[in-house]
């Protein structure tokens, strides 16, 4: 990760995109790291990717997949089309990022094949759907289109860390419930199912995925009131 | 004909896009707030996915699968292109999307006034690459039955937004604990209508 960092910031200065002599890590850039996982979280707050959320937070481990999985779509993608953003024409824009976006994931199945193949097959088809995960395409289109290529990277990362942070939080709680376990390990001692405790096999079904969410964004917005919605 | 009808059923209840696999949550949650708008799009999603599916269905049978190249030659019988699926389909749904918009411009002006504005919304709706995805799954033997899943998975999302459309142009006028309002309470109400359509899971077709 430190390499990529260091390297983007010479690429930028490189290709006299990014002018401004601002600190790599202003209290603007930064901003766009930490916003997205409260106040601006995309999942929450700006509903955006949640088809992959509900799906694939089971358990953990595929969760965690997931997010990093993003993760390194949305960095590279927003970089790319940053790069590119003064040499797109605006009617065929939706269809480069398409194009752009779809040649990330397929290195990013290529590898997940390669390395973690038990993983892959868990993820099916969910993994082709970053393609049209909501995130990656409305962070290009409200963010990469118009900013540097620095700010745009950190813009992606950030929106996928506060995107994963909810799936770990959802996976977290309906592996643990569901099944008694985390990362596949048992947790909850045995002495406790001797006492009668059962596993909630609710939670594993697709729909207490929702609620789960559901039950996340009351949380959040009572502490954050500042979120509630008018109607 | 009967294996038709039941492939049809399936994907309209119990392969349900939304409340089954989530698929197309985004413009789900986005576009439901009225009644009219829901159904707008859902015949957009319809429309779009009755086409795109059968159309990958072909590209997959004849260029992409495993010696899917073998009526070429048959020494392409061993050649693999697979892993271009993804940007293939992609690339055929959004230029059916736009080919599909300037039809309706041309040639039904009352339809594109209804439809307009969602037509480029679908082209990243997850529910039209899923359909995809799924019919390359799900080895189809011919062009009828994939467009029969497309159709029918169309038809399931159409239900599923007209159905929490319905719901939340009502909901306005109950009064939900301030932070759960908009979107909190519509998770939670799909979550329990989720729970409903698992009922259909026990039906053997």
């Amino acid at each position: 990760m430190s390499e990529k960092k260091g390297f983007t910031p010479e690429k930028t200065t490189l290709l006299f995109i990014n002018n401004d002599s601002e600190p790599l890590f202003s209290k603007k850039n930064r901003a766009l790291l930490t916003d997205p996982m409260d106040d601006n979280n995309p999942i929450t707050v700006q509903v955006l990717g949640i088809c992959s959320a509900l799906a694939i937070t089971v358990q953990l481990k595929p969760a965690i997949v997931m997010s990093l999985s993003v993760m390194a779509v949305m960095g590279a993608s927003n970089v790319i089309i940053s790069l590119l953003r003064n040499l797109i024409p605006n009617r065929i824009r939706i269809i480069v990022q398409l194009v752009v976006v779809a040649a990330m994931v397929i290195l990013v199945d290529q590898i997940l094949r390669a390395y973690a193949y038990d993983v892959s097959k868990e993820l099916s088809i969910f993994i082709g759907l970053i393609i049209t995960n909501c995130i990656v395409m409305g962070r290009l289109e409200a963010f990469a289109l118009g900013n540097g290529v620095w700010k745009s990277f950190l813009d992606g990362i950030g929106n996928a860390a506060g995107y994963g942070f909810i799936l770990i939080v959802v996976a977290f709680f309906r592996e643990l419930l569901g099944s008694g376990k985390l990362f596949g390990f048992q947790v909850i001692p045995d002495f406790i199912y001797d006492m009668g405790y059962v596993n909630n096999g609710l939670m594993l079904l697709s729909p207490m995925a929702l609620i789960t969410v559901g039950i996340y964004i009351w949380i959040q917005r009572s502490r954050n009131r500042k979120l509630i919605e008018k109607n | 004909m009967e294996g038709y009808l039941n492939l049809f059923v399936k994907s309209i209840f119990i392969e349900n896009m939304i409340f089954a696999y989530f698929l197309g949550m985004c413009s789900y949650l986005a576009v439901s707030k009225t009644v009219k708008t829901a159904v707008g799009l859902g015949f957009a999603v319809i429309f779009v996915l009755s086409i795109t599916v059968p159309i990958n269905f072909l590209l997959d049978t004849y260029l992409l699968r495993p010696g899917a190249l073998q009526w070429l030659d048959a020494s392409y019988a061993e050649i693999d292109l697979s892993f271009l699926s993804f940007i293939m389909f992609i690339a055929v749904i959004a230029s059916m999307v736009q080919l599909v918009e300037m039809i309706v411009e041309k040639f039904a002006p009352a339809l594109y006034g209804a439809l307009g504005i969602f037509l480029p919304l679908i082209a990243v709706n997850c529910a039209i690459l899923g359909g995809s995805l799924f019919m390359q799954q799900k080895d189809f033997s011919g062009v009828t039955e994939s467009a029969v899943y497309g159709f029918g998975s169309g038809i399931g999302w159409l239900l599923a937004i007209l159905a929490i459309a319905a719901i939340r142009e009502k909901i306005i006028y109950s009064n939900v604990p301030a932070p759960l309002r908009g979107l909190g309470i519509t998770f939670i109400i799909t979550g329990l209508m989720a729970l409903g359509f698992m009922s259909f899971m026990g039906i053997k077709l």
